[in-house]
């Protein structure tokens, strides 16, 4: 009653100690805050391959480089790896460890299926001479789908590195909370996905 | 005096219980979704892919039309992953969640439209090389 009655108090506008927030009660938030600071920098190479992704200077154009059954595949794998990680997630909230391990496993292995095929593909263009140096169309293509790539990479070590916490200490909160992070960073990279195979293949054969 | 102390104690003790029930409710419901929210998510995801690039292979439409039917699937399948998979809606994380990324999407949306726009004029108005050497 007292608590109330204090409250409402105009005198008293700020509290005498912080509020106090239990362990890790921030971090969603903050972590979606850094997911949005990388939104951005898609949004620049987006917007670079916007500009430049016309000048061939001379070279090889998306329709002569693209194998559009390649990215279909691609994006299958990706797509792929981001259903079983929610199933992975579902299986942690219900407390089944073997059950989240193998679906985490099987996550890791359409990623790293995803990396395989764009290694392949990038190892390609070079081969035919189509390498970044190549025009700015190229280095802009690059660019982007490359720091794509390059988060699945990391996403990948950041995933095999929990499935070994997971092993270790079990489902404990903290590796809850982790693996809840990642589980945002793995959607994310699907949502980036989107807007490459549409902007870059997808419109790039419409040229 | 201890009138606040008091005051303090029943305040902190109060926020402490609704804390630890708000933690309890909002990570069974919200923050993982459903199995038949994510096979929903899927499934869309999979029609709003498919028909881009069977549009694109097969060349069915017009080359005007096709590009506006696969910008508009990816940005409704962006939204169904944003709804599915990442579980975004208006309460998460008391809201500011949806703050930044609308935050974010507006400056996107000014940054890309913006380049596109500025460095599309700054290319059909700038003369080219041979015209501009020929006035001298």
């Amino acid at each position: 009653m007292s608590a109330t009655a204090h409250k409402l108090d105009p005198d008293v506008f700020h509290l005498a100690e912080e509020p106090h927030h239990p362990e890790g009660s921030s971090t969603m938030l903050g972590f979606w805050m850094y997911l949005m600071s990388d939104c951005l920098i898609f949004a620049m190479l987006f917007a670079t391959y916007g500009v430049l992704g016309t000048s061939y200077a001379g070279g090889p154009g998306p329709k002569e480089l693209f194998e559009l059954p390649l990215v279909a595949l691609n994006t299958a794998m990706l797509l792929f790896s981001s259903i079983t990680y929610g199933f992975a997630m579902l299986n942690m909230t219900e407390g089944k460890r073997g059950a989240t391990q193998g679906w985490l496993a099987i996550t890791a292995l359409f990623g790293l299926a995803f990396l395989c095929i764009e290694m392949y593909e990038f190892t390609h263009l070079i081969h035919e001479g189509a390498g970044p140096q190549r025009s700015a169309f190229l280095s802009s293509f690059f660019v982007l789908v490359g720091t794509h790539g390059l988060h699945v990479t990391f996403g990948l070590i950041w995933l095999v590195v929990l499935m070994v916490q997971v092993q270790m200490k079990g489902l404990i909160t903290a590796n809850k909370r982790r693996l809840m992070c990642l589980s945002l960073f793995w959607h994310f990279l699907d949502l980036i996905w989107i807007g490459v195979f549409t902007f870059v293949y997808l419109m790039g054969m419409l040229r | 005096m201890s009138t606040t102390g008091h005051a303090m104690d029943g305040q902190t003790h109060d926020r402490h219980a609704h804390e630890g029930h708000q933690d309890h409710h909002h990570e069974h419901d919200e923050a993982h979704g459903s199995r038949k929210g994510y096979w929903i998510g899927f499934a869309l995801s999979v029609v709003l892919t498919a028909i881009p690039f069977w549009l694109v292979m097969t060349m069915t439409l017009s080359k005007p039309l096709t590009a506006f039917i696969i910008m508009a699937f990816a940005a409704v399948q962006m939204l169904v992953h944003i709804v599915f998979f990442l579980h975004m809606n208006r309460r998460a994380e008391g809201g500011w969640s949806i703050m930044a990324l609308l935050f974010t999407v507006v400056i996107i949306g000014i940054a890309l439209s913006g380049s596109l726009w500025v460095m599309y004029h700054m290319n059909t108005n700038m003369m080219p090389m041979q015209a501009a050497s020929d006035m001298e």
